[in-house]
């Protein structure tokens, strides 16, 4: 006997030299015994159409038909094909050889298997169903456990928590579709209180994407580290990417740098949805120009800035937001969600205003089409000055031309902007050599004294920590103190200089070198409270 | 702030050269301290003395140039002193140990008379 299971639809199975009497359990015992070879019958078979219209069954000898399939039935020694049909459609054809007697199949041999046919035909299918709901389940629970792995993988890499900012509200939202996507977030911390926010998706869903966007968050976090600009953090990130990324992937990514204490926020975007701004102007969009990662190799990134004012927001999103469907598949979209942005309230949970405007867009049966994922961040309206305790304050920010004496105008206005802190004169001093010392630095080995490449500095109060943060434009990194040896210098076996960093570090509590490709911040702090006892 | 280049002159004062400063001592002060230390050791004198007083601004190139100046004088047998130094510079005098190897005091005369009795003030 041949089944047909619809996978193997295409292949109807023949016996070669049915040896068997016509009775169907001969048949079946006599199966094993015949060759196995089968008889190909391709779907364009005139025989196919034949046998499923065919009522009883057939005599391959009186057939006469422009098959090849017939021809091999025939050459294979088949007599008799009996069509096995179940609510309209061919399952299966019992093939039989020539009777053992060598007489004809007389019409009550024929009358017996036209009624086998028609018992067997549903059983048949029963047991085809059953086996292709049995494949059905395999392939689903192995589905299912990939799922759970993506699901495992991709929360596991899911910040844990997020950071307190004060004087912010910082939230963070993500939901997995049903069939996990490649979205991802991360908040991580910088030096100097700044905090990187990642919203990123993988394209492709599943475990591959998973693992992609766990190396993209591990490269992320580390280059984030090292390097100040999000700019150069995504370039670093995709020549990184881009040789071990699996073809026909890629990874968006948008990359925010915020410094709470002043609001100011870099980021770059490797084309990323791109995030929404809200400020007391309205609902603007924070545009910086970057192909995705993982694409091609020596891309650059656009690196951009705002600053979020008390009252301001941002919302990164994925494009599980605005690729949501309506029932009459309306799509939410982009202006749809710059207005939900708008519309939201002042002091609310932005991100639950957002998720309750799509929940009513989409309906709340609808399953969720695509990963959904948003990173908040919301500088909370201040009535006045922001508070110096617990929250910061930036005393001073400026620039200063690379230009031999400009140390001097750096070390007048840091001193200008912390009169009000009332430092002790020895402190002051210390502090005032410190950053004299330290925009020399900067001007002469970071800027090489080039004019257009200006020094920045910027002076920051926060809690119990006075920081001055200087800024160079270099590539060359802030060399570290080598503790100079006085007597070797008087003996002529050092060059009497190279006491700049020694002196900075002697006169400050803490110093910080951060900054790689593109500029270098030397950060010196005084500890306000408990550190101040007047020696250095 | 302005820029005071630093103006060196010499004078002697109980066979020490006296080497006064006025301005900021930094890398452009470097003619000027060599000028002004080849003045005040050309009668002979066996030490001379640098007078911080109206020195307001010393950074580390300023230290170096002091660094430079006193091998030269060590090589020549000359003892270096210092006076006038403000609190803090007085501190990074130590800090760099240039207090090690040059006589301290807090002014003129403590110069002139650790000369006279031959030691520290």
């Amino acid at each position: 006997m041949t089944a047909l299971t619809k996978p193997f639809r295409r292949r109807f199975l023949g016996r070669r030299r049915a040896q068997e009497a016509a009775a169907p359990e001969h048949a079946e015992a006599g199966a094993t015994a015949l060759e196995q070879t089968p008889v190909e019958i391709a779907p364009s078979d005139p025989l196919l159409a034949f046998l499923q219209s065919a009522s009883e069954p057939v005599d391959l000898d009186e057939l006469e038909l422009d098959s090849p399939a017939l021809d091999e039935l025939k050459a294979a020694g088949v007599k008799l094909a009996v069509p096995l049909v179940s609510q309209g459609e061919l399952i299966g054809v019992l093939n039989l050889g020539h009777r053992l007697s060598e007489q004809d199949y007389s019409s009550d041999d024929r009358k017996l298997l036209d009624n086998l046919a028609a018992q067997a035909a549903p059983a048949l299918r029963v047991g085809q169903l059953v086996r292709e709901q049995e494949a059905e389940a395999v392939t689903r629970q192995r589905y299912e456990q990939e799922l759970e792995v993506a699901r495992l993988i991709q929360q596991n890499f899911l910040p844990k928590e997020l950071p307190d900012l004060p004087g912010w509200q910082i939230a963070a939202y993500y939901r997995p579709a049903r069939e996990v996507g490649g979205d991802f977030y991360d908040v991580i911390p910088l030096p100097d209180g700044r905090t990187g926010f990642v919203v990123g998706d993988v394209t492709d869903k599943g475990v591959p994407a998973a693992l992609v966007m766990s190396a993209t968050r591990s490269l992320l976090r580390a280059a984030a580290q090292r390097l100040i600009e999000p700019g150069i953090v995504l370039e670093r990130v995709n020549e990184q990417l881009c040789p071990d990324m699996p073809e026909k992937m890629f990874v968006t990514c948008l990359y925010g740098v915020l410094d709470p204490a002043t609001g100011h926020l870099r980021f770059a975007n490797a084309g990323h949805d791109v995030p929404y701004v809200r400020t007391a102007d309205g609902v603007g969009e924070l545009r910086a120009r970057g192909m995705p990662l993982g694409l091609m190799t020596g891309m650059g990134y656009e690196e951009k800035e705002a600053t979020l004012q008390p009252g301001d927001s941002v919302l990164l999103h994925s494009d599980g937001v605005v690729e949501a469907h309506a029932p009459d598949r309306d799509m939410f979209g982009f202006p749809r969600l710059k207005q939900t942005m708008a519309d939201a309230p002042d002091e609310g949970d932005l991100i639950a205003f957002v998720l309750s405007e799509l929940e009513s867009f989409t309906g709340s049966d609808s399953e969720q089409e695509d990963d959904i994922t948003m990173v908040s961040l919301q500088r909370s309206a201040a009535p006045g000055p922001a508070p110096v305790e617990g929250n910061g304050r930036v005393l001073a920010e400026f620039e200063l031309p690379s230009a031999p004496g400009n140390e001097r105008t750096a070390i007048e206005r840091v001193e200008r902007a912390v009169a009000e802190l009332g430092l002790d004169t020895a402190r002051l001093e210390r502090l005032k050599t410190a950053v004299g010392e330290a925009t020399m630095n900067a001007m002469e080995h970071g800027n090489e004294y080039q004019e257009d490449r200006p020094v920045s500095v910027r002076v920051l109060l926060r809690s119990d920590r006075l920081r001055v943060q200087v800024t160079d434009q270099g590539e060359a990194e802030i060399p570290d103190a080598e503790a100079p040896d006085l007597k070797a210098k008087l003996d002529g076996r050092q060059t009497p200089r190279g006491w700049g960093m020694f002196l900075i570090k002697k006169m400050v509590d803490e110093t910080r070198v951060t900054g790689e490709l593109g500029g270098h911040t030397l950060e010196l702090v005084i500890r306000l409270e408990g550190g101040g006892d007047g020696s250095p | 702030m302005a820029v005071h280049e630093l103006q060196v002159t010499v004078r002697e004062r109980g066979g020490i050269g006296v080497i006064d400063l006025v301005g900021d001592v930094n890398g452009s002060a470097e003619a000027a301290l060599k000028e002004g230390y080849a003045e005040a050791v050309r009668g002979g004198a066996a030490s001379v003395a640098l007078n911080f007083e109206a020195a307001d601004y010393i950074n580390s190139t300023g230290i170096a140039l002091i660094v430079g100046l006193l091998a030269q004088a060590r090589k020549s047998g000359i003892e270096v002193k210092a006076f006038g130094l403000s609190e803090h510079y007085r501190e990074i005098f130590e800090i760099t140990r240039l207090a090690d190897f040059m006589t301290i005091t807090n002014n003129e005369d403590g110069a002139v008379a650790s000369a006279e009795g031959g030691q520290d003030a």
